[in-house]
């Protein structure tokens, strides 16, 4: 018997209608009666053309059936059981892979004690105290780093600075955007400049600095006083809340070149983010506030455990719908984390790998090592090369050969693949050793949110397509400059 | 599609990648008609050997061969020997505007 089977997908409802997310394909359809029916048919189990027409003949004429068939079987969300699916090939990216950004440590130092810090809590990677290399970036390996970044990127360049903490080495900061601008023009590339900073170094001089060269600023924060001084302290213990609070007022009302937003790290003890999002959007001003839960091995107290992922999914899920009712009546709404999901969504991102590390993103340590990204930038055993001699593309290619989301056999039956693809190497490396894991600890968190975006993409299809074509739009403007 | 509705960009590019594998081999006279229905290149006007044009009839079909001389030194990836109108001998063609009509006043050209 030929019977239909169901393939790779997942059926999600929004506004009243079922959608498809198809895997691996990562289209989205919406369904109408006679498509879900079928679909309804077939996953009970696999049954031929007739025996579906037959299921299904009190409710739709046969020919309707057979033509919602036919347009299933199309576009592979159903088949025959006698024909599975081509695994799709596993392709290596076209080298060399342009370098789109590149994250500059220009120090391994840092102002603050945040007990959480990977980078020098107990999961660190890289010994910043006694470890060979620098602490801070030299200039000269600042303009040598921004000879690499403009050598290996394509027409548009993005450099972003990051630490330790960023601004403990400003003057190299502030020489480094007036050399790579020159360079830039002689080139006749763009190039744009971000940094992260916790703001206990701001000063006037500094924000002015920031504002006119339009750079772009992510304060790392977590919320209000008593949530921030939980972890993001001082060597001294003292809370960072109430030095960091007013330099981040005057940094927002002084720098209006580029949004400002705000980046907060989850733990079980500060899992409430509703409060946090309404005191940093309400009380402080940020434009954006993006969320992400600690990087910690799990047997640290502040690590967020099964329950926790539950709370934090429930409480994302509440503002992700406050971003909906926003976006439907094209109101802002700085819920970083749906719009950046709703962006891959739309487009259909289908990912070999979790990001761009490696590939389209490096991490430069002070030393002027490359690395896979800023997270792994010092350390030998994921080291990429030099600024100096460029990426090694034999490393490279070995590192993209070994971490292909078609290796991971874990995620091969996961349907949240195409926008996962295993998820943070970093994140692995410290849970489990190695890169090449897939992060087996969050997937419950990571279907949820992601069939939470996939709702929100369906409602806002069908209440605000234009919110969902201005990603067209936007990208379609940057093409432009290129 | 008409039960299923492509929302991303992706499913766009899926129901294009349908549509683009069901299309078939198109006879010219089929009315009405289907895109492609011109073959690219100089068998489009020129070459005779269709046995019908695109709308089922024969009377233009079979041209002058001395149309081609055009046709394919111009229009198509087959080589045809012609003279030198860039250099040696520029106004070859100067008399014979159409073709069809006027392929006898094609000037002969000698080398010199």
């Amino acid at each position: 018997m030929m019977a239909l089977a169901r393939r790779e997908f997942h059926m999600f409802q929004a506004a009243g209608r079922d959608f498809l997310y198809l895997v691996p394909s990562a289209a989205v359809f919406a369904l109408d009666a006679p498509t879900s029916a079928v679909l309804g048919v077939v996953s009970k189990g696999p049954e031929s053309d007739e025996g579906v027409v037959t299921a299904l003949a009190d409710r739709f004429d046969a020919e309707t059936v057979r033509v919602a068939i036919s347009e299933l079987l199309d576009v592979r969300a159903i088949g025959y059981e006698h024909q599975p699916d081509e695994a799709p090939p596993r392709m290596l990216p076209m080298m060399p892979f342009p370098l789109n950004t590149m994250v500059m440590n220009v120090t391994n130092q840092c102002n603050l004690a945040c007990t959480y810090c990977y980078e020098y809590g107990e999961d660190k990677i890289v010994d910043t105290s006694n470890g060979k290399q620098s602490k801070f970036m030299a200039e000269s390996t600042a303009l040598e780093s921004v000879d690499f970044l403009l050598r290996e990127s394509g027409r548009v360049a993005h450099l972003t600075f990051f630490g330790g903490e960023t601004l403990l080495n400003f003057p190299v900061l502030k020489s480094t955007i007036a050399y790579a601008r020159r360079r830039a023009a002689e080139l006749d590339k763009e190039i744009d400049f971000s940094l992260t900073t916790n703001a206990t170094l701001l000063r006037p001089e500094i924000i002015e600095f920031l504002a006119e060269n339009r750079v772009g600023v992510t304060i790392s924060i977590d919320g209000p006083r008593n949530l921030q001084d939980k972890f993001r302290v001082f060597h001294n213990g003292a809370g960072s809340y109430d030095v960091a609070a007013p330099k981040i007022k005057e940094l927002l009302r002084v720098h209006r070149s580029r949004p400002i937003g705000a980046r907060v790290t989850l733990t079980s003890d500060t899992l409430d983010i509703t409060t946090i999002y309404r005191h940093l959007t309400e009380e402080l001003g940020f434009w954006e506030v993006g969320f992400a839960p600690v990087t910690t091995s799990p047997n640290q107290a502040y690590a967020i455990g099964e329950g926790g992922f539950d709370k934090m999914l429930g409480q994302f899920r509440a503002l992700a719908a406050e971003f909906l009712e926003h976006a439907a009546v094209n109101k802002h709404h700085g819920f970083s984390n749906v719009k950046d999901t709703l962006e891959e969504i739309h487009k259909g991102v289908s990912k070999a790998y979790p990001c761009g590390a490696g590939l389209g993103l490096l991490g430069v340590s002070t030393d002027g090592d490359v690395a896979l990204c800023h997270r792994f930038a010092g350390s030998d055993a994921h080291k990429m090369g030099t600024v100096k001699d460029g990426i090694d593309r034999g490393v490279q290619t070995a590192f993209l050969q070994q971490h292909h989301i078609a290796d991971k056999t874990d995620c091969s039956k996961c349907w949240a693949r195409p926008l996962c693809s295993g998820g943070c190497y970093h994140e692995a490396h410290v849970r489990y050793g190695t890169t090449q894991r897939p992060n087996l600890h969050y997937c419950e968190w990571i279907r949820g949110w992601t069939d939470t975006c996939l709702q929100i993409y369906g409602s806002l299809s069908e209440r605000n397509p234009d919110f969902l074509a201005r990603f067209d739009r936007e990208e379609a403007k940057a093409e432009a400059v290129l | 599609m008409t039960h299923l509705k492509a929302i991303n960009r992706k499913a766009n590019r899926v129901v294009e990648h349908v549509a683009e594998q069901k299309k078939d081999v198109v006879a010219l006279q089929r009315v009405p008609q289907l895109a492609p229905h011109f073959p690219i290149g100089c068998s489009l006007v020129f070459s005779p050997g269709w046995e019908a044009d695109q709308n089922g009839g024969t009377a233009g079909l079979c041209q002058p061969v001395e149309r081609d001389i055009f046709d394919c030194h111009i229009a198509c990836f087959w080589p045809a020997q012609v003279p030198d109108q860039l250099n040696h001998a520029p106004d070859w063609t100067a008399k014979c505007a159409s073709a069809q009509k006027d392929w006898r006043k094609l000037d002969l050209v000698f080398p010199g």
